[in-house]
């Protein structure tokens, strides 16, 4: 017995050590590309540290006191999460919706399904160009149709350029490009589900929305989770599409675009790594969060 | 495969050695200096220079090596700072944004004794001297104009382009409402750059000084932002937005007023002269219904907001004079009326009386007026703050014509945080 599990636990060591080897690379990659600059940002994050200026010296929590007294970037805080909670929510609905009907095998599914991913397909940049463009009060597309053509608004709207439209219009991009991501996510989780399920609840007698409900739903909960942490995470640190419909301005101005105005425009670099370090902080948080909440009801 | 591949790399490396050895035999050989030359990226540019550089060859006997730098100016001047902060003597003659004197200048040297300063436009060489020395040369100029639609002003009966902002007011209304009754619903009075961006602060420094209102920073360091001059100019123009210009205007850049105008929907827009050759080209749906002329004023008389760029010569360069006669035949009138010919604007007055090319662009008959309204952005009085002050200025100025912030606090404000900017 004793001998046994000496050798099974010699065993393990050696295992354990190959792993380690094995792991080595990827251990070392990762903290020359993630943890090298995250350290390196949060030391800058305590200098006065400017592009184009060879020393800098410690001050400290200054950088800190500064942004947290800055009312922009509190409103920047204020409007990341306006922008990611509803960009977040209209895509899941969106998706699923695109997901259920996708799923259902019909003929020109194949084509369809293509057609869901294009606007996930195209770089964000180039898609935001093409709305900022086609939402252009003057020769965009959107005005055209609804003022000439269709004559529900009596005036063109600049839809990226006034404080009321501004973050709707945001949202809007955003939500069109990413629901084809959770349409993906949940269409292969709708076809993990067996089709057995299905049909003895409908022996059951069960209706479309409770198979909804009690099947689809619970079994499609791990995708749904994964697929709203990656999102989440990505709209909590949104820039491109901000910036190229808005350049922050009309109220969209996100914490992301308010990290590049510090570091690019304002070229300070000791409090664009600070705001840098706030949103590490805040997307760090936001997992934690996010993580217990859901794996408390699986234990129940 | 991999033995063919070592092979090529060992050729690689003795070509690359035998090249050392060679560059090392030109540099010893006084007969033969090579400098080199930082220049630019663009197709017509590229092909000038290298043409302009096998002359300067053939007359003095300097080879000019060309290096072709970013064609983003951000990236450019990122690449710049690298290398002078590093005293690199790898690149003799660089090409310089109008705004980069004071971010480079003490790395340049003075080129005074080789550039005759009376034969530029004053405010060019204005622009480029920094700490009473001439550190860039003058290569070609950037100034925006007034364009607007001929034939509208016709079918309204106005026999001139406006002189003045309350003129140009006044028509741009009528037209304006009577286009807009006529059906056209997303017709404009006057389109401009109002995009939080360097654009904003060229079009706002135009407002501010043809009201009087000071440059921003003057060459001495004095903020000029709250003027009394600044504060009428900015008044005037949140007074257009929702009047003559668009809501719209608030997201322009350069291309998004042009495209305004193309489509037949301003009658008269601000913006710099490479829309000439874009709108007049038969296929644009108003090649035949536009012109040119000089910004409209106030009491400061009209301003036009100086781009363009420059030569300049490193510190650290081991061939001075050599690079500074090459920039001196970069910069002569000759080079400068062959690069007028494909529109790139002198900055030698003497060029615009060339009769050949006035009959090639049209437009340079408006350009010496301009030119002499020109206004340079404060590049010297912020030094290497420019950007920095840049900012929160369009920035002010955005929020202004937004509605978010009333002119004089929005004003005051930033005058502060420029001040402080300055003080560090």
């Amino acid at each position: 017995m004793t001998s046994a599990a000496g050798a099974s636990s010699a065993i393990d060591r050696a295992q354990g050590r190959l792993a380690w080897m094995f792991l080595c690379p990827a251990l070392v990659i990762l903290s020359l590309v993630g943890i090298y600059p995250l350290l390196n940002t949060l030391y800058m994050s305590f200098t006065d540290s400017e592009a184009g200026q060879v020393s800098s010296t410690l001050v400290g929590f200054r950088n800190y006191s500064a942004i947290v007294r800055d009312g922009d970037f509190l409103k920047s805080i204020l409007n990341t999460l306006v922008f990611g909670i509803s960009s977040v929510t209209l895509e899941l609905i969106i998706g699923m919706v695109a997901a259920l009907v996708i799923n259902v095998p019909f003929r020109g599914r194949a084509i369809l399904r293509a057609a869901v991913l294009i606007p996930w397909a195209i770089p964000t940049v180039v898609s935001a160009r093409m709305w900022e463009w086609m939402l252009n009060d003057s020769f965009g597309v959107i005005n055209d149709i609804a003022v000439r053509k269709l004559h529900v608004i009596a005036e063109p709207i600049a839809w990226t350029g006034t404080n009321s439209f501004a973050m709707a219009s945001v949202i809007a991009v955003d939500v069109w490009k990413t629901f084809p991501f959770f349409a993906l996510m949940l269409l292969a989780g709708l076809q993990g589900i067996p089709a057995e399920l299905y049909e003895s609840a409908r022996v059951d007698g069960a209706t479309g929305w409770q198979q909804f409900r009690r099947i689809t739903l619970p079994l499609l909960k791990p995708a749904i989770t994964v697929a709203v942490v990656f999102r989440s995470l990505d709209a909590l640190r949104v820039f491109d599409v901000v910036w190229v419909l808005t350049r922050g301005k009309f109220g969209t101005e996100s914490v992301g675009v308010y990290a590049y105005r510090q570091l690019f425009e304002y070229i300070n670099a000791g409090t664009g790594s600070a705001v840098c370090i706030a949103l590490f902080l805040m997307v760090f948080l936001f997992v934690i969060v996010y993580t217990t909440l859901m794996r408390e009801p699986e234990r129940s | 495969m991999r033995r063919m591949s070592f092979l090529f790399l060992l050729l690689a490396m003795i070509v690359a050695v035998a090249g050392c050895g060679e560059e090392k035999q030109t540099s010893a050989n006084p007969e033969k200096i090579t400098i080199k030359f930082n220049g630019d990226s663009t197709g017509k540019l590229l092909e000038l220079n290298a043409r302009l550089a096998k002359e300067f060859e053939k007359e003095t006997g300097i080879k000019v090596e060309i290096v072709i730098g970013p064609d983003n100016s951000t990236e450019r001047l990122a690449a710049y700072q690298r290398f002078l902060s590093a005293k690199s003597p790898d690149v003799d003659v660089l090409l310089c944004d109008v705004v980069w004197p004071g971010l480079l200048g003490e790395h340049c040297v003075d080129l005074g004794d080789v550039i005759n300063k009376d034969e530029f436009f004053p405010t060019v060489i204005e622009n480029n001297t920094y700490k009473g020395k001439l550190v860039f040369a003058p290569f070609y100029s950037d100034a925006p104009m007034l364009y607007y639609r001929t034939d509208l002003l016709r079918k309204y009966d106005y026999a001139e382009p406006p002189k003045t902002w309350d003129e140009l007011e006044e028509m741009a209304t009528k037209i304006m409402s009577g286009e807009r009754r006529a059906g056209n619903e997303s017709f404009q009075g006057f389109v401009f750059q109002g995009a939080a961006g360097e654009n904003l602060t060229c079009d706002a420094l135009e407002w501010q000084k043809s009201h009087d209102g000071g440059v921003i920073v003057a060459p001495d360091g004095t903020v000029q932002v709250n003027t009394e001059g600044a504060r009428a100019a900015f008044a005037r123009a949140r007074k257009w937005i929702g009047t003559i210009s668009t809501q719209g205007n608030l997201t322009y850049k350069e291309e998004e007023s042009r495209l305004v105008f193309h489509n037949g929907y301003a009658a008269f827009m601000r913006n710099w002269p490479y829309v000439w050759t874009i709108e007049k080209s038969p296929d644009s749906p108003v090649h035949d219904k536009f012109s040119v002329s000089i910004l409209p004023g106030d009491k400061g008389g009209s301003a036009a907001t100086l781009g363009g760029w420059n030569l300049a010569v490193s510190k650290y360069s081991r061939h001075i004079p050599e690079a500074k006669k090459f920039v001196a035949f970069m910069t002569s009138e000759k080079a400068q009326s062959l690069r007028a010919m494909d529109g790139y604007l002198p900055n030698r007055p003497a060029v615009y009386g060339n009769e050949e090319i006035a009959k090639k662009v049209p437009y340079f008959e408006n350009m010496k007026a301009v030119f002499e309204n020109a206004v340079a952005r404060p590049s010297v009085g912020t030094g290497r703050y420019y950007n920095q002050v840049s900012a929160i200025y369009y920035d002010a100025v955005h929020s202004i014509l937004n509605g978010d912030k009333p002119v004089e606090a929005a004003l005051a404000e930033a005058e502060e945080k420029i001040k402080a900017r300055l003080k560090e």
